[in-house]
């Protein structure tokens, strides 16, 4: 019985490589007194995934049109079956990605785990704040209720304040020189295309940075920083906590 | 020998076979079939994807269940030498001396020459592709920007003295998205250079300082009577709500200004925007929109100091307007 699992799993490891490469990913090793806290970047992960999944399907029924933008909304909560949960779960779980996001970031920070050698995941991470704050930007727009319509005017206007540049930003934004048709279309587009795609892209940087770098040990941690941990402990290296593995010199030529 | 192979050590080659043409056979006399005859060509196109099917299966499996798989190796066959016109290589010490080895990291200019094609070659398709999609990107909300003027009706419905809280369609093409609202009162006339002519005051109800439309302070004339009047022209209904303000409010961030559009209180950093206007055949024409530091005096004396239209929150006048020095094309 075990064969008929493992035959698959056998043809597709050994045609490309990605089972083995799932596991490398997985059972990495990670410090013995890694912490609940340490999680919380998997479930900001979880929480935009959810955000991805749930606003496809909201985009099946929404329609970015001045005339029937508000419409679309009713009709997704009121109408369409299990509308309601799916675009609450959006609305809500927007929320609960931008808490996670700062709890995340919160962690990270009191951990000490930005310094070297993790500082550039740091400036990843606050690439996908900013992301994530765009996200909320563009996407409260689309209800086109008037708390919609008019937060998007003070927030495309305190742009606008932004000196030297600001005015100019503030048109490209608004896609003219006032609120129409051509927001509510460019920040349609921007909220499920452009910036999630940016977000995903930074987000495998993130975990290939995680991955690559290892997870670092808690403050409180008794071993030492900077030694290898099944290793020699007499041999302290100054590389990372806790991995990777020493590249072999030469590479595979 | 067979028997000692580990597996995994040599990659599978799938044997060949014949079913699954047999099986594809079977699929396309069923769809075929689906439009020609559905109950017996049909019938007889699934029976044979079945029967091909499952033999296929079995063949993919076979190994599975533990059967051994003959499996032909692949072979490239040299030419014999001498025969079938093929010339037999010459040994090697004959002739000149071969070609040294390149050192390791050696670079030819070949090689660097095609390494300059490919990235340049890039560069010029991802530029030939970049422009002009960054182009049509950006430029439509600076170019291209049309001022349109707005007919609110005749001066008439404008009683003298009296504030009327204005709503009209900016842009009949973009419907009711560009309804706009104004604050008018008819000042009667004012003396211009030694003539008597009609002045009206129009002041914006987007606040100066981030765009929230501010209110009237103050009863709308109903409390005196008064009727609303409703017009229809090409700018779709346009609305007059008579009202009896004490000055202007915002509610989002609660930026005061008196009846002049002056700022008295809260963040705005200017007075309230107004329109210029003209009168055409008994009939008041709005024109473009313009952004205004203060006012001094009120009413027909009033004295304006008008600047070009800018965005809310900009600063027309004092050292912060040298924040903003290139403003964006506006009507």
């Amino acid at each position: 019985m075990l064969a008929v699992v493992n035959y698959p799993l056998d043809w597709l490891e050994e045609r490309s490589g990605l089972i083995g490469g799932l596991r490398y990913f997985l059972f990495r090793k990670v410090p013995s007194d890694t912490n609940w806290m340490q999680t919380l970047g998997s479930a900001t992960l979880t929480a935009f995934l959810v955000q991805a999944i749930t606003g496809v399907i909201l985009a099946m029924y929404y329609k970015p049109t001045p005339g029937d933008a508000y419409k679309s909304i009713q009709n997704i909560t009121d109408d369409v079956t299990l509308g309601w949960l799916v675009r609450g779960m959006h609305k809500w779980g927007a929320s609960v990605f931008i808490i996670l996001m700062f709890l995340h970031m919160g962690r990270v920070f009191l951990f000490g785990a930005y310094k070297y050698p993790r500082e550039l995941n740091w400036v990843v991470g606050v690439l996908l704040l900013v992301m994530g704050m765009m996200e909320g930007f563009t996407g409260y727009l689309l209800p086109w209720d008037q708390t919609a319509y008019w937060a998007t005017v003070v927030g495309i206007n305190l742009n606008g304040t932004a000196p030297f540049l600001g005015p100019w930003l503030a048109q490209f934004l608004r896609g003219g020189q006032e609120i129409g048709a051509d927001t509510l279309t460019r920040f349609y587009s921007l909220h499920m295309l452009l910036i999630p795609g940016a977000i995903f892209a930074l987000i495998g940087l993130h975990l290939y940075l995680v991955v690559r770098l290892g997870v670092s040990s808690p403050p409180w941690s008794k071993e030492a920083a900077g030694m290898e941990r099944d290793g020699h402990p007499d041999k302290p290296l100054r590389r990372g906590l806790t991995r990777p593995a020493p590249r072999p010199a030469g590479g595979r030529d | 020998m067979d028997t000692e192979r580990q597996h995994g050590d040599e990659p599978h080659q799938p044997s060949p076979t014949v079913w699954p043409i047999g099986f594809a056979i079977g699929i396309a006399v069923l769809l075929v079939g689906l439009i020609v005859n559905p109950l017996w060509l049909s019938t007889i196109g699934g029976a044979i994807a079945i029967v091909f099917g499952v033999l296929w299966a079995r063949a993919a499996t076979a190994e599975l269940r533990g059967r051994t798989v003959e499996v032909e190796p692949e072979r490239r066959d040299l030419p014999e030498p001498g025969g079938d016109g093929a010339e037999a290589a010459p040994p090697a010490a004959a002739g000149e001396a071969a070609m040294p080895l390149p050192a390791p990291g050696e670079r030819f200019p070949r090689n660097r020459f095609l390494e300059g094609a490919t990235l340049g070659l890039g560069a010029v398709i991802g530029g030939i592709i970049t422009v002009p999609v960054a182009g049509f990107a950006v430029l439509p909300s600076f170019l291209k920007q049309k001022k349109s003027t707005v007919d609110l009706g005749p001066t008439t419905d404008f009683a003298e003295g009296q504030w009327y809280t204005t709503t009209f369609i900016a842009d009949p093409a973009e419907g009711e998205v560009s309804r706009r609202t104004a604050f008018i009162r008819n000042n009667g006339t004012a003396t211009v250079s030694g003539a008597q002519e009609p002045s009206f005051t129009i002041i914006s109800n987007r606040c100066a300082h981030l765009g929230c439309p501010v209110q009237a302070n103050g009863p709308s004339g109903a409390i005196l009577g008064m009727k609303n009047i409703v017009q229809h022209t090409k700018n779709g209904q346009v609305t007059l709500v008579p009202v009896v303000p004490a000055g202007f409010g915002c509610p989002c961030h609660g930026g005061q200004y008196d009846t002049e559009g002056n700022r008295t209180a809260g963040p705005p950093v200017r007075a309230l925007d107004r329109y210029a206007f003209s009168i055409v055949k008994g009939r008041l024409i709005l024109e473009s929109r313009f952004s205004v530091s203060h006012v001094d005096s009120t009413g027909a004396q009033a004295k304006i100091h008008k600047y070009k239209s800018v965005g809310p929150g900009e600063h027309v006048d004092g050292l912060e307007q040298i924040l903003y020095p290139i403003n964006p094309p506006h009507h």
